[in-house]
């Protein structure tokens, strides 16, 4: 497998007027194509900071990135606009990339159909409920075909049900649609349950501590079953011990 | 609506709101009705002074000889006067915040300036427009539109400011361009902001035409109170501020209406 994403000493420094902040220090990361990867560390350490740089929406200080296709952003909250139906939200991205194609809304409306969304696309925001939204905001950014999502704890906002579930249906889709994706989370269950890898980083400034490889060897895998498996919880504690803040 | 079996406990309280509505109305129209009644009657008594305070029977009679002569067309005049200002005011104020916003650079250099204009009476400014726009119907207006202009891009503007960070990030995520931040967020997510400021903007625009008119006119509300108050006929002064009262809340009522038909989803 070809590396999707190469992050090659970067750091970043944040300038303000009462002093500099120095929010990450040689990141090193391969993403290979297809892999599912979360990030997860103390709160400030630079994980928003890091997917940022990654999207083009901030400018690393040093180091270089080799990015080898689209980027979608899924943003902590799912932002959609009240104004718009859902059907007008989810082809946001496409008429401001300019790609509102025929092709490409039929491709949307398909999303909408697999993803139980289609009946309600007439609706405005405010009528749905938190999971649903969620998923709405994904096809939003599914809709410009990225290969590469970056999800900034996304699923922070749902309640524990909700969550699982949204999970699973986002882990689903990322496999059906073969895209390349990188998570920040605070949830270590979450982090085991979907990656092939957790990325650990140090507190402020943000550095790799360890990256742990995640192999359950199981067929089919998903974020819930994964969960009853014994190894389940050996990554669990290892990772715990890992963020723990006097280690 | 979805509103079928509706249980007893809801038709008691949808009664309870329905008759608190109808006692807010009823109390209102009574207060109206007592103080026209009082006013009537202790003028007719003597105990008001009519000729200083004129009285409703006045009133009323001075409202139906003007309208066979020419009080329409002095409502017409400040009407006309007033939508010019308010129009001119709100389009200028939406273009001016629209680039402030765009220049970062820009609103901050000319923020203290703004400051000032805004606290300045612009009254004071008077004798200027009359020299020189000339005395007449484009110094009332200039006097419209310089009262709620700075208002309006002082409001417009920080609304503009104050739009949610994360729906503009996420536009950034697609890589929407400032144009298209202008137009697909900014802009939209500010209507509510835009009604707000067409509502303070009325009663300003008002302000300033009656200003003006009292200034320099020959014609229209703001004139016809001036002259009722020279030739002291308080009939026609009270007529004149009745009239305004009415044409200030039609607008008002117009401008909320529009409201409801653009925002249609709560
Ligand atoms: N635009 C900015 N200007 C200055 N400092 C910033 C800016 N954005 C972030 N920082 C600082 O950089 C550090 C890292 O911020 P970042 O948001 O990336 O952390 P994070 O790991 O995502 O935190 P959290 O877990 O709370 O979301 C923080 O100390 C933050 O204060
Ligand atoms: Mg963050």
């Amino acid at each position: 497998m070809k590396n999707i994403l190469e992050l090659k000493n970067i750091g970043k420094k944040y300038q303000a007027k009462n002093g500099e902040i120095e929010a990450l220090k040689n990141i090193n990361l391969k993403v290979q194509e297809g892999e599912f990867v979360s990030i997860i560390g103390p709160s400030g350490c630079g994980k928003s900071t890091l997917l940022s740089i990654i999207a083009g929406l901030e400018k690393q200080t040093a180091g270089e990135i080799y990015k080898n296709g689209e980027i979608g952003y899924m943003l902590q909250t799912d932002s959609l606009l009240p104004w718009r139906t859902i059907y007008k939200n989810v082809l946001f991205g496409l008429e401001v990339r300019k790609i509102k194609t025929s092709e490409n809304e039929k491709y949307v409306q398909e999303l909408l159909k697999k993803y139980n969304l289609y009946e309600f696309k007439e609706k405005y925001p405010s009528q749905l409920s938190g999971g649903m939204r969620q998923r709405v905001a994904l096809i939003r950014t599914l809709a410009t075909r990225p290969s590469i999502l970056l999800l900034d704890e996304a699923f922070s906002a749902l309640d524990y049900q909700t969550r699982i579930m949204v999970t699973n249906d986002i882990f689903q889709i990322l496999k059906n649609e073969k895209i390349t994706a990188i998570m920040v989370t605070h949830d270590i269950s979450e982090a085991i349950s979907m990656s092939d890898r957790v990325v650990v980083l140090t507190n402020r400034p943000g550095t790799v501590k360890k990256i742990h490889k995640i192999d359950f060897e199981m067929e089919n895998r998903n974020p819930i079953n994964c969960r009853e498996s014994p190894k389940f919880s050996k990554y669990f504690d290892t990772i715990w011990k890992e963020l723990d803040v006097h280690a | 609506m979805r509103e079928k079996n509706i249980s007893e406990e809801r038709k008691k309280y949808l009664r309870q709101i329905k008759k608190n509505k109808i006692l807010v109305v009823l109390t209102r129209l009574a207060i109206v009705i007592v103080f026209i009644a009082g006013w009537e009657i202790l003028a007719n008594i003597g105990v008001i002074d009519s000729f200083i305070a004129s009285s409703p029977t006045r009133i009323w009679n001075t409202f139906i000889n003007l309208s066979s002569s020419d009080l329409m067309m002095h409502v017409g005049v400040t009407c006309l006067e007033t939508l010019i200002g308010f129009t001119l005011g709100t389009i200028l104020g939406i273009a001016i915040a629209i680039v402030l916003w765009w220049s970062k650079f820009l609103s901050k250099v000319l923020e203290p300036f703004l400051v000032i204009l805004n606290s300045l009476p612009k009254v004071a400014l008077g004798p200027v427009i009359i020299i020189w726009v000339g005395a007449g119907m484009p110094a009332i207006i200039t006097m419209a539109l310089l009262i709620s202009l700075i208002v309006t891009v002082m409001e417009i503007l920080n609304g503009f400011l104050e739009t949610d960070k994360e729906k503009i990030k996420m536009a950034q995520t697609f890589n929407a361009n400032k144009f298209q931040t202008l137009t697909k967020i900014i802009i939209p997510a500010n209507i509510p902001t835009f009604f707000n400021s067409l509502k303070v903007n009325i009663g300003l625009s008002l302000v300033g035409v009656i200003t003006g008119e009292f200034l320099v006119s020959k014609a229209g509300l703001g004139y016809l109170i001036v002259y009722g108050g020279q030739v002291f006929q308080l009939d026609l002064v009270m007529t004149g501020v009745i009239i305004l009262a009415i044409v200030a809340a039609i607008m008002y009522q117009a401008v909320v209406i529009t409201e409801r038909i653009i925002v249609k989803r709560s």
